[in-house]
């Protein structure tokens, strides 16, 4: 398990932020804006030293988790997991191309690491509360992470899968909101208002903690702080903003959400110009 | 090579698109008209209607089991709710909220599925709605339809909303082939005969009577004359329609963008089989999920092409 300093933490998620947009762009559809809000947690997770995997064993039982229950956001996970070996990032760029395994939505029977098949918005905990109850089962000490978003919290199963998991004391179990403020159609706060997220899951149990999902020195701190819990769930509410750093671009565009939107070439070249 | 191409049909609006756009003129006449949505009207194409009728449109974020049954609250209240969403997470997520808030009270809630079958493309077998006919039929009392272009689609949402009684309506987001002019006439569960023909008959709906008229008109030169008939409502079912098909044409090719299960093929089949057997065979998705790809490749690789449906027919009137 690769664990980089603070600095290549920071490089490897510019490299990977380059990576979703041009993926995104090669392809001609996808979900950039909601991949980049996501791109310091997933990066910390895969190189922070915060999960035991290996991509020559990724069915390793002991290996520990990450669910991408955002499906739609798989081009930082594709991203996050060609630079972390277990493929090419010349096999990312066939994204959403007929026979390409790298689907517009993951597909764990496809890819091997992938360990959910996510698309469908609210699932995913639910999985990783299955993940986690076996790891107890069977004695594993395995950790399970799952991202969710902002606007997924609106389904119902999220809130039943917030409630069993602090049934069971799963302390080898943390879910991360990526809080970027936005759903598809429109801020979350004008379609559906769930926030404070924070009091709310705290009142079902769990240890929260909200930080400023984009700033990375936070998200490693957070992350450890998680770490460091064994015998409830572990939540973290991450600030981000959707489509970070290159929202002024999306604004002059006239659209900040940018909701399932690929960039033009011009604008994946302004947006590679700001990540640097 | 687009489905109709073959026999000259020119490319039309999206289904959805004729949904959204129908919708929006309905409003201005019913005013008991409401939209209850799940975060995806931009996509669905509620959002012209929930923009021009604020105070009726109710977007309740991404809970599909939640609004299913707040329509079916509001229909108890005499409004007519149209909740629209993915066909599959509408159809299969919120199934036995359906069931329940919908199907067994008999309200009148009129379900919209868009982003049907494997055409939506590149978002890959998680957003595509392909089981959606298969449970939407197994409902008692739920009408359902799936209209093959913008023109029939416009009058089917029409019929839709005045019909009294719940109501699957399943469209596509890609454009498809125009099969019929402007202000078609429509009449749930009544088959339309679109194309004359004495020896198959070709059984379709959705995109895929486009599919049908290109493989009659491949037909042709083999000497095999094909009927087409659009059967856009799949329940209640046109058994007479089918009937006379078979007992006419004495064979039967079913085509529709659904899984083999339970979809139009399987209605259909039900029916010959009770009235007038004959050979039959099926053009659909198969039995298995399929994958990202642009759509036409899709249509392709997934065997729901004018060919395969020729191939079908040859199939079946051989074995007459
Ligand atoms: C069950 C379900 N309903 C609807 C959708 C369509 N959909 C895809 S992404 C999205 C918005 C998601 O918002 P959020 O969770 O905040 O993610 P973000 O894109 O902001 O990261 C919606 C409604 C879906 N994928 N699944
Ligand atoms: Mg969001």
């Amino acid at each position: 398990m690769p664990e980089l300093s603070l600095d290549e933490l920071k490089d490897k998620a510019k490299v990977i932020r380059r990576l979703i947009i041009r993926i995104t762009t090669e392809a001609g559809s996808g979900h950039p804006t909601s991949s980049l809000s996501a791109a310091d947690v997933v990066t910390a997770l895969y190189f922070g030293g915060f999960m035991a995997y290996d991509p020559q064993k990724p069915h390793d039982p002991d290996r520990d988790r990450f669910i991408l229950s955002k499906g739609h956001a798989c081009p930082v996970l594709y991203s996050a997991m060609a630079e972390a070996g277990y493929f090419s990032t010349d096999d990312i760029m066939t994204l959403r191309k007929l026979g390409s395994p790298w689907e517009g939505h993951p597909n764990m029977r496809r890819l091997p690491g992938i360990e959910a098949s996510t698309g469908s918005l609210g699932q995913g905990l639910s999985l990783g509360i299955g993940h986690a109850l076996a790891g107890k089962m069977d004695g594993r000490d395995y950790h399970t992470y799952v991202m969710l978003g902002d606007g997924e919290m609106d389904e119902g199963q999220v809130w039943e899968a917030l409630a069993s998991a602090h049934k069971y004391a799963l302390g080898n179990l943390t879910a991360i909101i990526d809080q970027n403020g936005y759903q598809q159609t429109g801020a979350t706060k004008d379609v559906l208002d769930l926030t404070e997220f924070q009091p709310k899951i705290e009142a079902f149990g769990w240890h929260v903690q909200t930080i400023a999902g984009n700033d990375m020195d936070a998200v490693v701190t957070a992350l450890k702080a998680a770490r460091g819990i064994s015998d409830q769930p572990t939540c973290i509410v991450s600030q981000t903003q959707k489509g970070y750093p290159v929202v002024p671009l999306l604004e002059a565009e006239g659209d900040p959400n940018y909701h399932g939107k690929p960039f033009s070439k011009k604008l994946a070249e302004a947006a590679l110009a700001i990540i640097g | 090579m687009h489905l109709g191409e073959v026999s000259g049909l020119s490319m039309g609006a999206a289904t959805r698109d004729a949904f959204g756009e129908a919708l929006l003129a309905l409003g201005a006449i019913n005013k008991a008209l409401v939209t209850v949505d799940g975060d995806v009207g931009n996509s669905t194409r509620t959002e012209p209607f929930a923009k021009a009728y604020p105070d009726r449109a109710f977007n309740v974020g991404i809970a599909e089991s939640n609004l299913v049954s707040v329509a079916g609250g509001l229909a108890a209240c005499g409004k007519v709710p149209v909740v629209a969403s993915f066909a599959c997470f509408l159809m299969d997520n919120a199934f036995d909220q359906i069931r329940m808030s919908v199907a067994f009270p008999q309200l009148n809630v009129k379900l919209v599925g868009t982003h049907a079958g494997i055409s939506i493309g590149e978002d890959g077998p998680s957003q595509m709605g392909i089981e959606d006919v298969a449970l939407a039929c197994s409902l008692p009392g739920v009408t359902v339809v799936v209209p093959s272009d913008a023109a029939c689609t416009r009058e089917a949402t029409r019929a839709c909303i005045e019909h009294d009684g719940p109501i699957y309506l399943r469209v596509g987001r890609g454009k498809v082939a125009t099969i019929y002019p402007d202000g078609c006439s429509f009449e749930l569960g009544k088959a339309i005969t679109v194309r004359e023909g004495t020896d198959a008959t070709i059984i379709a709906n959705g995109l895929m009577v486009a599919a049908a008229v290109d493989a009659a008109t491949l037909c042709e030169p083999l000497g095999i004359s094909c009927r087409v008939i659009d059967l856009h409502t799949i329940k209640p079912i046109d058994r007479d329609a089918i009937a006379a098909a078979a007992a006419e044409t004495g064979a039967i090719v079913v085509a529709e963008e659904h899984l083999h299960h339970g979809g139009l093929g399987a209605a259909v089949a039900q029916v010959v089989g009770e009235t007038t057997p004959v050979p039959m065979a099926f053009i659909d998705v198969g039995d298995q999920y399929a994958e990202s790809g642009d759509p036409q490749g899709l249509l392709d690789k997934y065997g729901l092409t004018a060919e395969t449906v020729m191939e079908a027919v040859k199939q079946a009137h051989g074995r007459k």
